[in-house]
């Protein structure tokens, strides 16, 4: 596969080679996940739900436990409603979840099933409920699947009692358990009290006791999403996922909310930080502080490696733009930033990160593919790759020094235990980086150049 | 036995121990329960799974992106020469598409691949949503034939148009459509190794031992095949089937139209991988060739002795529980933990045929439990009731068994080391031990002191 790569350039407007995206149900069943004692359920044929635990699995290296309606060749012609019903029955009756969160599926949505009704027309068990969200596969990708379950729930259950709550509502975007516990602690540390949704930490991420427990302790719980509607206001972390949440819920229980980044990189989380500031009226506590002055002190002494490399960056677009703008202030040139999802604004928002940090020659895309990633690469070699496991063919084609990060990850172990997003994620991040450049100068360079101390 | 966990309707699919008429009654080979969080994958999941490894095909996924991204490079497959396969090609439909019918875009996708890389052959797999809205994937792929004089080959694969095993059957006619053209009048001559994937490179291990033996291997299906080397398939004068479940339909069907006959194998264990060479010299080898076999299996038998016998004592009396694609690797893995000194407390398969069970049946303890499509609830019950200390599965039943607090070994698509033939034994052994006596698991029990904390 290496040498598949042709260095010329030619446009394809059918073919989509080496995505740089997967489907909306995978999102889902993520978003799904991260909510107490609720079973994800796959309205659909077997296929799907298989491949998307097993993405899922490979990449938190955890159970992702999710049904199926199971469709044969009966139920895609005449609907899937039945299937729908036994299925519900079944969950129930064996797996016994609070709630059930049902996603579509591209043969649920084309044949036209009106999950909604379905769901409508099911005698559920005493205090048990059933969630839905259409999340057709050609449309939008994973990205949007995570936000699009994250709607149903909001659309079924946040409700405005007009008693609020006082509480923040925490959008975390599509992210590792390790970074909602750390945007957690930052809420805590501002003293923030807050609703997490949707939370995988505890879940994706749950302690080795000896027991398999399918409902971990960890989650969103059913009374924390009805209550979002009474949050005083929404963070909704990453534009391209959480803003459309966070939208659904401004219109249904008219709870404000402020769009920020991820908080990758220093300016990200201090933005975050500040938001917190605003709403919480809480002095930043010294230890939070002194957090970033080790980030910084940590930067500078990396400085030196970083300065100037070329990097190209792939990867959802949250994520691409959070470590977009962390390498900009590693005073790197993200030469190349890609994302599969097909995304308004996000070529924009690069371009104005490119501006700010008055870097010249960089390109963003949205709807690529790693194939024209490995194209541009050959064309114009980087210094370093950030993004998905799936970098790793380009990375040996090229030599290229790989830093991984984002989603998935399936190819090496305890990632998703350590942080990317805050000041302790940029410590990571600049851990990463510098050591997987160093690494590749003391492979490839002279013998008299090889030194211990660098 | 907790009832409460398993459905009315899941009952037939399970029955505990062999029954003693010698007739296993076990339900299997049926669609899956709706909500029953089945391990199961669908058509298209079988119909790639198996051409995959044709390595210098294109193999371009019609349908939205996920189909093809999440089979993109996942089954281990090695391969001596091109790595093509190893890419991910689709027409990543979308809205418009689905709404206006997807054969104008799979028509540019073929021309663009053509275009950029020049192909032998493609292979255009039909997913759920392509079925539905009736693309003539046929027409187009016959279309594209003519225009390039290359081979376009459909794959019928939608996700809902039966179980895994139907995928099979796609791909074995795909597979057909492929060689039939190729096949000649004359003397046939060699064999055909149908059903390994050349998973950790066990292909490779498996003609090995043929050429030691003596035995020709014209063609392999599909593990380590190229467009060239699958094509020569028709010459040869005997198949042998390694994977059943995927392949007896292809290897019938070479036998009605080609006249090539078939015997069934399993290099698993070492049981299986003598008497499989035995078999094969037998079949079509000279009396030559058969004392060769005959001589390398014993060989191969005592060194295997010698080199296991370290692990007596560490594996001994563990327990050991079962839950893989196929009934035929279930049955060698029974026979193996058998010669390990091992018993199989529960066994299970996704695609288990009623042959299979009949076998499986003769072979275990009065109390084993034997399960056709089981699903997580059970598989944890199970395994915690009968006390198992390993698990041999795939990627979906390893983070199960560890949260329990048992051991795991893949025997499927991530497994890194052969484990197929002589050599597969050892690293079978080797990777159990390792799973079953790592130091890991002597900190899973807590031990807690009166005042609450650990104990220091």
């Amino acid at each position: 596969m290496l040498n598949l790569t042709p260095k010329k350039i030619t446009p394809r407007t059918a073919l989509r080679v080496n995505p740089c995206k997967t489907c909306q149900p995978v999102g889902a069943i993520y978003c799904a996940l991260g909510v107490h004692r609720c079973m994800p359920h796959s309205h659909g044929s077997q296929g799907c739900v298989s491949y998307h635990r097993t993405f899922l699995t490979r990449h938190f290296k955890e159970p992702a436990i999710a049904s199926t309606s199971s469709f044969t060749e009966g139920a895609s012609v005449f609907g899937g409603g039945s299937n729908l019903k036994t299925g519900v029955k079944n969950v129930f009756d064996i797996y016994d979840p609070d709630m059930i969160a049902v996603h579509t599926t591209c043969l649920s949505e084309t044949i036209g099933d009106d999950v909604g009704s379905y769901i409508m027309d099911i005698d559920l068990p005493d205090n048990k409920l059933v969630v839905h969200a259409n999340t057709p596969s050609y449309v939008g990708s994973h990205v949007t699947g995570f936000y699009n379950m994250m709607c149903g729930f909001i659309n079924y259950l946040s409700l405005n009692t007009k008693s609020p709550n006082g509480k923040i509502g925490i959008f975390p975007g599509f992210v590792n358990p390790a970074d909602i516990r750390e945007m957690k602690k930052l809420a805590s540390m501002m003293k923030a009290s807050f609703i997490m949704f949707p939370d995988q930490s505890g879940v994706m991420d749950a302690p080795m006791t000896g027991n398999y427990e399918m409902y971990p302790k960890g989650g969103t719980t059913k009374e924390e999403i009805i209550s979002l509607g009474d949050c005083a206001k929404v963070l909704a972390l990453g534009i391209f996922t959480s803003l459309e949440p966070a939208n659904v819920l401004k219109r249904k229980c008219k709870v404000p909310y402020e769009a920020l980044p991820l908080p990758i990189g220093i300016a990200n989380t201090d933005q975050f930080i500040m938001e917190l500031k605003k709403i919480t009226q809480e002095e930043v506590p010294p230890a939070l502080e002194e957090e970033r002055g080790r980030l910084v002190d940590v930067m500078l002494d990396a400085h030196f490696y970083c300065y100037g490399k070329e990097v190209a960056v792939f990867g959802d677009p949250d994520t691409a733009l959070g470590l977009t703008s962390f390498v900009l202030e590693l005073g790197m040139i993200p030469k190349y930033v890609i994302t599969g999802t097909p995304s308004d604004g996000f070529e924009k928002k690069a371009a104005e990160l490119f501006d700010l940090f008055q870097v010249e020659g960089c390109m963003a895309k949205a709807s690529a593919d790693l194939f024209e990633l490995h194209q541009l690469i050959k064309n114009e070699p980087v210094d370093l790759l950030l993004g998905t496991s799936y970098g790793k063919q380009i990375a040996k084609a090229e030599n290229i020094p790989f830093v991984r990060a984002g989603f998935p990850v399936l190819d090496r172990y305890a990632h998703s235990y350590f942080p990317i997003v805050g000041y302790l994620g940029g410590l990571r991040l600049t851990e990463l980086i510098t050591c997987a450049l160093m690494d590749q100068f003391d492979r490839e360079c002279e013998d008299e150049d090889m030194d211990v101390v660098m | 036995m907790g009832e409460m966990n398993i459905l009315d309707e899941r009952k037939q699919f399970i029955q505990i121990g062999n029954s003693s008429d010698g007739c296993s009654g076990i339900k299997c080979d049926s669609d899956s329960l709706s909500g029953a969080v089945s391990q199961r994958a669908c058509v298209y999941c079988g119909a790639r799974v198996v051409l995959n490894p044709i390595t210098d095909a294109f193999h371009i996924v019609h349908g939205p992106i996920g189909c093809a991204s999440y089979t993109w490079d996942i089954r281990g497959s090695l391969s001596s020469g091109s790595e093509l396969y190893r890419n991910s090609f689709s027409t990543d439909l979308c809205e418009k598409d689905v709404v206006f019918g997807g054969e104008k875009k799979l028509a540019a996708a073929i021309d663009e691949l053509a275009t950029l890389h020049n192909p032998k052959v493609i292979f255009v797999y039909a997913t759920c949503i392509v079925g539905v809205i009736g693309d003539d994937v046929d027409a187009v792929c016959k279309a594209a034939e003519q225009k390039y004089g290359i081979r376009v080959i459909p794959v019928k694969s939608p996700g809902f148009s039966g179980n895994k095993s139907y995928g099979y059957k796609m791909a074995c006619d795909a597979i057909m459509s492929l060689i039939s053209p190729c096949a000649k009048e004359g003397e046939k001559h060699g064999v055909n190794i149908l059903g390994d994937f050349n998973l950790a490179g066990e292909m490779w291990i498996i003609k090995n031992y043929l050429k030691e033996i003596g035995i020709d291997v014209v063609s392999t299906i599909t593990g380590d095949a190229s467009y060239d080397s699958i094509t020569k398939a028709p010459s040869a004068e005997l198949n042998i089937v390694q994977c059943a479940g995927s392949m007896t339909y292809l290897a019938n069907r070479m036998e009605e139209e080609m006249g090539i006959p078939y015997i069934k194998v399993s290099f698993f264990g070492i049981e299986d991988t003598g008497s499989a060479l035995v078999r094969i010299a037998e079949a079509v080898g000279t009396s030559d060739n058969i004392a060769r076999a005959k001589e390398f299996t014993q060989k191969e038998s005592s060194r295997l002795k010698a080199a296991l016998s370290k692990y007596d004592s560490c594996l001994k009396g563990k327990k050991a529980a079962i839950y893989v694609g196929g009934g035929f690797k279930a049955i060698s893995l029974i026979r193996q933990f058998a010669a390990m000194g091992m018993k199989t407390v529960v066994v299970g398969t996704q695609t288990g045929k009623p042959e299979d069970y009949e076998v499986i049946n003769q072979l275990v303890d009065k109390d084993t439990v034997i399960l056709d499509d089981a699903n997580p609830a059970e598989l944890e019950q199970f395994m915690k009731q009968m006390g198992a200390d390993i698990l041999v599965g795939g990627v979906k039943e390893r983070p199960l068994a560890y949260k329990l607090g048992i051991a795991f070994c893949d025997h499927n698509h991530e497994r890194k080391h052969a484990l197929a033939g002589y050599d597969g034994v050892i690293n079978f052994t080797e990777e159990v031990n390792r799973s079953i006596n790592s130091p890991v698991w002597q900190y899973l029990n807590i031990p807690t002191p009166k005042g609450g904390g650990l104990a220091l």
